[in-house]
């Protein structure tokens, strides 16, 4: 019985000290791919500073009043005046076209048809 | 270990012989043993509840401990360069109310020199000298050639500047990484921003301090390892700003002006939406403070928030509202005008002779020195302090620009009668524009306490204490919007925002006393729509003059009037203002009309 109980608990030892050795490794695994993936996160964030300061640099008011400047001909926008606010009145909505009844129209309704 | 026996022979023995009996005695021993059993077994307890104790006390102690680490250390972004260094390069963004980028960080290349591991320190002084070309020859080759064992080259590198000092193969020369602030809209929005520059300096990294504006203001805020990934939100609309700093710039040109300010402030929350001086700098590229000479000179002074001016007859508008206050008058109460008034040697005068007397509202719109005058006496000095006080004039602004927190407002040392004479017509005491705006939001928007911000703030009404009485306020937009409809300021009425506005045209000081007679400062403050009052320009031009009908023209209603009221033009519809035009405004929105 005593002898049972050694060799189950050594074999138990054992098995742990497998399983840590294991998790020592996976552990190192995982920091080294946590260490790569921050490098990476960096690498990303610092690309989408560099192309946020390209946009804002592209998009600065004044390259844009000068591409509007040289533009003019396409474009023909000018700067925003009071006058260009409209009401809803000079909205052109669609004509709907009304409907012509000059002749009897018959009408059936798809239940009765069906019956 | 030896057991005492229950019963002891030899006491028993004896206890026999004197006819005692010996079970008391084997009584005695057993409650002797029981008690030294007892005290093992308590030992025992003991030893076992301080083991435990001492298990959960190790065991929450490391929970304890590892609490206490993350709180005390400082969050780290991932970063490229794990440069444990104790210098923080990153710096937090700014952007505008609406999103848009006004500074940001780039990481560039900075070059320097191990002078001892060059190999030909003498061609590599002469290539780099080529390809920098501001680089001072002499001196690198000098720093090459002697025993400094490090040089600092340049502290940005482009990337094609780098290609090239790569191509001289020089192994001396190398590079580190580097973070560097960019405005990429330039000179925009150079004197809120500041600027920013290189604090500690290592190879591996470098430190961003901010030195002017509001990057020294947040500073701390800014290099905040935890909020630096949250940019800083300001109230600045970047489209307002743009179309601002054009118009304020045509005008200046056009009115000869030597320098302007201009501010456009929220009178319900205090925040600047816009604010202009010009001339003014690129903060990517700041210039160097001026050595010598009048510091308001050099670009980098703000006009808006350190220029201190004696800003004229904008002042009027706050006799006007101490009487009105105080219920001493009303919008029609009569005034004697009749002068000029003296006052020992010193006598105040009209620009013309408005008669014996004006109405409250015609002593504003007319702008009569002589009215406001004896109002502000009838008012007394107390009221008029008390007044100057509340509005904000007594103490720097409030606002987040480190310089703004220097400037104090000029005040009399003895504050006599003539002095509140003269101040009533903004003659005697100096401001900032901005502190200008402040005043003329808390005098529109019902009389509350406003805090000037540069910061979005989330709400739509920041109000502090009432100052005022609310129908003071409402005289005071109608009196602002008679002096633009029948006044000085005619140039300023925009169809569509009911403008009202005080001009101020007040000599300019010589700098050692006295006023130069064809140097002014012309002011116009004002406010739109009079009727439900939703911002605040105020227009500062400095030395302005102008060849208009015939003469040469300074007062601000011929040169800052036109500007502003262009400026106003521009800038309401970007903000979203739809212009109020007769005939408009009654048009039923609920149906729509279809032939």
């Amino acid at each position: 019985m005593r002898t049972l109980f050694y060799i189950v608990c050594s074999a138990f030892i054992i098995g742990l000290a497998y399983w840590a050795y294991k998790e020592n490794y996976k552990t190192q695994t995982a920091l080294r791919e946590v260490k790569e993936l921050q490098q990476q996160i960096a690498k990303q964030k610092e690309a989408i500073a560099v192309l946020n300061a390209e946009w804002a640099y592209l998009n600065r008011p004044d390259r844009l009043r000068d591409l509007v400047d040289l533009n003019f001909e396409a474009l023909r926008l000018i700067p925003l005046l009071p006058s260009h606010f409209g009401d809803s009145e000079m909205v052109g909505y669609p004509v709907h076209k009304q409907l012509q009844v000059t002749e009897t129209i018959s009408i059936q309704s798809q239940q009765e048809s069906a019956q | 270990m030896i057991r005492t026996p229950l019963r002891p022979l030899a006491r028993v023995i004896s206890a026999r012989e004197n006819g005692e009996n010996p079970d008391v005695i084997e009584a005695e021993e057993r409650v002797k043993r029981n008690q030294v059993i007892n005290q093992k077994i308590r030992k025992r307890a003991e030893h076992r509840l301080t083991m435990l104790g001492l298990a959960f006390f190790i065991g929450f102690g490391a929970i304890a401990g590892k609490m206490g680490m993350l709180a005390v250390s400082e969050p780290m972004e991932p970063r490229l360069a794990v440069a444990n260094t104790g210098i923080h390069s990153q710096r937090a963004d700014i952007v505008d109310r609406n999103g848009s980028v006004l500074a940001t960080n780039l990481v560039t290349t900075s070059l320097y020199a191990q002078p001892h591991m060059m190999i030909e320190p003498v061609k590599a002084a002469d290539k780099l000298a080529k390809i920098f070309p501001d680089i001072n020859h002499d001196k690198l080759l000098k720093q090459f050639t002697g025993k400094r064992k490090f040089v600092w080259v340049r502290k940005k590198v482009s990337p094609e500047q780098k290609q090239l000092v790569h191509d001289i193969g020089e192994p001396g020369l190398l590079f580190g990484p580097r973070e560097m602030r960019l405005y990429p809209n330039g000179k925009l929005a150079a004197h809120i921003l500041g600027g920013a520059g290189f604090g500690k300096e290592d190879v591996r990294a470098a430190e961003l301090i901010g030195v002017a504006g509001v990057e020294k203001f947040f500073d701390e805020r800014m290099r905040d390892p935890a909020q630096v990934d949250t940019p800083l939100k300001l109230s600045i609309d970047l489209t307002a700003q743009a179309t601002m700093r054009r118009v304020v710039e045509g005008g200046m040109k056009i009115m000869n002006a030597k320098g302007a300010a201009a501010v456009l402030m929220d009178v319900h929350t205090g925040e600047i939406v816009s604010m202009v001086s010009l001339p003014d700098f690129d903060p990517n590229d700041r210039p160097a403070p001026l050595l010598e000479g009048d510091p308001s000179d050099s670009p980098l002074f703000n006009r808006a928030a350190q220029g201190v001016y004696e800003l004229g007859s904008t002042f009027k508008l706050f006799a006007a509202a101490v009487s009105l206050d105080n219920n001493l008058a009303n919008e029609d109460t009569m005034i004697n005008t009749k002068g000029p008034i003296r006052w020992g040697k010193f006598k105040i005068r009209d620009f013309h002779n408005y008669g014996n007397q004006l109405s409250v509202k015609d002593v504003i719109v007319k702008s009569s020195n002589i009215g406001t005058a004896r109002m502000a006496q009838a008012a007394g000095t107390n009221a008029q302090k008390k007044i100057l006080d509340d509005l904000g004039f007594f103490a720097p602004v409030p606002v987040e620009i480190s310089e703004a927190k220097r400037t104090k407002p000029l005040l009399p040392a003895k504050w006599s009668d003539l002095s509140t004479m003269t101040i009533s017509y903004g003659h005697g005491i100096a401001a900032t524009p901005l502190h200008l705006a402040t005043a003329y939001a808390t005098l529109a928007n019902g009389g509350y306490k406003v805090k000037p911000t540069l910061l979005k703030s989330d709400v739509s009404t920041l109000h502090g204490d009432q100052v005022l009485k609310k129908t003071t306020s409402d005289s005071l937009m109608r009196m602002l919007r008679a002096v633009v409809t029948e006044g000085t300021a005619s140039f300023g009425e925009v169809d569509g925002y009911h403008v009202g506005g005080k001009t101020g045209s007040a000599d300019k000081p010589k700098p050692n006393g006295g006023y130069y007679d064809d140097k002014v400062i012309a002011t116009f403050a004002s406010a739109f729509p009079t009727h439900d009052p939703k911002y605040v320009l105020v227009l500062t031009l400095d030395e302005p003059s102008i060849e208009a009908a015939g003469e040469e023209r300074r007062t601000a209603g011929w040169t800052a009037v036109p500007v502003a009221a262009e400026l106003i033009t521009r800038v309401a519809p970007v903000l979203n203002m739809r212009p109020e035009l007769a005939g408009s405004g009654q048009v039923e929105y609920t149906q729509a009309k279809h032939q």
